[in-house]
């Protein structure tokens, strides 16, 4: 099997061995899937970001490679917070094993903050944030506690 | 036909679990009047108030009393755990370990809900915030079907629509219903749009007006809430819209005979203390109802065979 369709071939990140393969990430968005999946500037992973790149799909698309490292599923399902259409391809020996699309869970625990001020989950309870997913296209989603909803600007509440 | 655990939004009845409320409260109006009771004898109510209130802490004190049960009182907060930076969910847990049930109060939204999660009794929300007040609707519905009638009816909702939590939930409540609703209130605080659509997406007539007059000869029932000085920043216009949404015994004459004046309490200026003098008048019997319908809900969380 082939790498990625849309990937400009040999330009500019190799193809990795082993690990996930993130596509089709709406141009802009790579740095937020890496905050939503708990990947911060102190991991050890080899993680290679390409942004902005042309997309048959998408005008502009981002890739995020992660080295030896297969996502879960329930891992990945939450980038479709932000990044709905993206693509997740599972390489082992430099193959794609597995390809799948990102569907969002009923509810999102621990990853997205509710936008009110006044909500009780953005206090010092021993609790995290839940937010029920109402719709999935366009996303919007509703704070479990306040039932306030959070439709655009996600991303500047990924905690 | 109540199988719940908890009190924390209206959004959670069905109208079949409403109207088992307003029967039970409807049989329990005699003790609520003082007939003796041991009903709730060995039960104890915890009240967690994080903010002040009269009525609804009251009329919950004087429910399980004279059911025959106690109540027992976080008091005011400086004195409390709380004070020492306990979080509510603790609180809630220790209280909820000396208490049959509990009724909270607390200035942050959800904060019913976060209390429902870690408390090991039944929890009754009396207030989160701007979110919900659902013991509040109920005893409005309460007197709405013991003053005047609960099918058909014509109600006019006035004042700040906007902001004031007690209309939105009665609002979605009488939509269960078939109720004929009118929105009265200066522009800047309309009802909420997401609102608004869903009661006409249940099948709900809602009209919208600033002009009260127009309305006043044609419901069955007045609504009438508070506008909050603070909404306005010009003294000048919080005057002027306030006193448009003023209600006199001149205002009423061309009502209908069996028109009913409901106010959640506490009023300032636009119920006139001589209102209080005509027939119309029933904020007080409301505000009463709020002892047998607390009772009600008491006695189906916690009563013998809850």
């Amino acid at each position: 099997m082939s790498e990625i369709k849309d990937e400009p071939k040999g330009l500019r990140v190799k193809p990795i061995n082993n690990g996930t393969v993130i596509d089709h990430i709406a141009g802009g968005q790579a740095l937020n899937v890496l905050k939503i999946l708990g990947i911060a500037g102190t991991t050890d992973a080899t993680v290679s970001v390409v942004m902005n790149v042309e997309s048959r799909k998408l005008c502009k698309k981002d890739i995020v490679k992660i080295e030896d490292r297969e996502l879960l599923e329930r891992e990945v399902n939450r980038i479709a917070l932000i990044a709905p259409a993206a693509s997740i391809n599972i390489i082992r020996d430099g193959k794609v094993i597995e390809k799948r699309t990102v569907d969002l869970p009923d509810e999102i625990v621990g990853v997205v903050r509710c936008q009110n001020p006044n909500c009780i989950s953005n206090t010092l309870e021993p609790i995290k944030s839940r937010m029920l997913v109402k719709t999935k296209n366009p996303v919007l989603l509703r704070c479990l506690y306040c039932e306030q909803p959070l439709t655009d600007r996600i991303a500047e509440y990924l905690i | 036909m109540f199988m719940k655990r908890h009190v924390l939004t209206m959004r959670e009845f069905s109208r079949e679990e409403i109207d088992s409320v307003l029967d039970l409260a409807a049989s329990l109006e005699p003790y609520a009047r003082g007939r003796k009771s041991d009903m709730m004898a060995g039960k104890i109510l915890g009240l967690l108030f994080f903010e002040p209130s009269t009525r609804t802490r009251m009329s919950f004190e004087t429910a399980m009393n004279r059911l025959g049960g106690s109540v027992i009182n976080l008091g005011p907060a400086e004195g409390s755990s709380i004070s020492k930076g306990e979080s509510l969910a603790d609180t809630v847990r220790v209280i909820g370990g000396y208490a049959d049930a509990l009724v909270i109060r607390h200035p942050k939204e959800g904060s019913a809900r976060l209390a429902s999660q870690f408390s090991p009794v039944p929890v009754l929300n009396a207030g989160d915030g701007a979110g919900h007040h659902p013991t509040q609707t109920l005893l409005d519905l309460y007197t709405i079907k013991k003053e005047s009638h609960l099918e058909n009816l014509s109600i006019a909702l006035v004042g700040d629509l906007k902001y004031g939590r007690t209309v939105h939930s009665l609002a979605y409540a009488l939509s269960l219903f078939g109720a004929d609703i009118t929105l009265v209130s200066p522009a800047s605080l309309r009802m909420p749009d997401p609102i608004k659509a869903d009661l006409s997406s249940k099948g709900t007539r809602v009209r919208e007006t600033c002009d009260l007059g127009e309305v006043i000869n044609n419901v069955d029932v007045l609504y009438m809430t508070r506008i909050q000085r603070e909404r306005f920043p010009d003294p000048v216009e919080y005057k002027k819209v306030a006193s448009s949404y003023r209600i006199t015994p001149e205002f009423l004459a061309g009502a209908r005979e069996d028109l009913i004046v409901m106010h959640p309490l506490p009023r300032v200026d636009e119920i006139a203390p001589s209102v209080d003098e005509t027939p119309h008048a029933r904020y007080f019997q409301q505000s009463f109802y709020g002892v047998p319908v607390r009772m009600a809900l008491l006695k189906m969380l916690i009563g013998k065979g809850a």
